[in-house]
């Protein structure tokens, strides 16, 4: 299990293991802040009408983030069964 | 620089954010996540309804109220709920700030005991500002019911600031908060935080900050702690000098500092 998927490719009640953040700078010190570090679970909550922000459950509280910023972040493959990598 | 202008400093500095009111109180900042129920404690303490007031010059509102404890007044400051008080919004900004050059007595960092490593953030970074710092582990009664257990002497030890544990709707551990609040003010209790190290180039760089900005900051604030937010490319923090400090001390700080702060940006 050592493909990597951007976050923003996360189903909706799916979840997955973050792996690492490409966020450099200001971004990545923020995405840390909000909590989306190496090795926690993320889950899609909820997407907008429009499919961007989307709401993730991140250590105990819900966040919404742009595709932009979700896309810096790497995550392991759903491991659900409707979303199993073939 | 004599103590008496530091203080006259620190004073004019307080006034910057309403603080000084002529009577010597002690001023205890209210810090933490958001949703932390950094407010309910701050209803609970004061017994006020949230009575808010805009600061001259800002557009985030913070709440002041005042208490008695033992005889002794204290004014308390409910800072806007933050993950972090490296400052990219309005909100940390105003939190950063004011822990950093309102420099209450004490600043109580209110965490959720139901999540506690989402919120240790936050007191990690405000420990490197100030070691006045109270970690106060609210929510506790909903933490049991979801059977969690916080070890709160093991907390203290790590962290090397006291902890209380609180539910500030019940009212439970209040009176222990309360003690804690007085000791820290009084200086009766001064926490030794624990200090977080840095890979050796950053420290090295930081060495050779710091004794600089110890010269021209006098200890108004944290000299480690500027000295890592510059290094980080921080430029909100010098904005913030410049609103709070003494214009000489900017002018001081621009000209002996030219040389490193080209090195960092570069």
């Amino acid at each position: 299990m050592f493909d990597l998927t951007k976050l923003h490719h996360l189903p909706k009640g799916c979840s997955a293991t973050i792996v690492s953040l490409t966020a450099k700078g200001i971004t990545r010190r923020r995405l840390l802040d909000l909590g989306f570090t190496e090795g926690s679970i993320v889950k899609t909550v909820r997407k907008s009408p429009l499919g961007d922000p989307t709401a993730y459950l991140i250590r105990g509280s819900i966040i919404a983030l742009r595709q932009e910023e979700a896309a810096q972040i790497n995550t392991d493959f759903c491991t659900c069964p409707v979303h199993k990598p073939q | 620089m004599g103590l008496t202008s530091q203080a006259c400093g620190l004073r004019a500095l307080r006034k910057a954010f309403n603080l000084d009111d002529g009577q010597d109180n002690r001023i205890i900042a209210l810090a933490g996540n958001p949703n932390t129920g950094k407010s309910t404690l701050f209803n609970c303490l004061t017994g006020l309804n949230q009575h808010t007031g805009n600061w001259p010059g800002k557009t985030v509102v913070l709440a002041k109220g005042h208490f008695c404890f033992s005889g002794e007044r204290y004014t308390l400051v409910d800072l806007p709920g933050t993950y972090s008080i490296i400052a990219k919004s309005v909100e940390e900004e105003t939190a950063r700030d004011f822990i950093c050059f309102a420099q209450p007595h004490a600043t109580i960092v209110v965490v959720d005991a139901t999540c506690l490593e989402r919120n240790l953030n936050l007191v990690l970074q405000i420990l490197e500002v100030t070691p006045k710092v109270i970690v106060c582990v609210n929510l506790i009664d909903e933490a049991r019911r979801k059977k969690i257990e916080v070890d709160t002497e093991r907390l203290y030890s790590e962290l090397g600031v006291p902890v209380v544990a609180t539910s500030a709707t019940k009212g439970e551990g209040i009176p222990e908060l309360l003690e804690v609040i007085r000791e820290v003010a009084h200086g009766n209790l001064v926490p030794s935080p624990r200090k977080i190290e840095y890979p050796p180039e950053v420290e090295n760089a930081v060495a050779h900050l710091e004794p600089l900005l110890q010269q021209i900051l006098k200890g108004f604030i944290n000299s480690r702690w500027a000295a890592l937010r510059l290094l980080d490319g921080d430029s909100t923090l010098l904005k913030s000098i410049e609103n709070y400090f003494l214009p000489d001390i900017v002018q001081e700080l621009e000209v002996k500092l030219k040389h490193e702060l080209k090195f960092i940006s570069a």
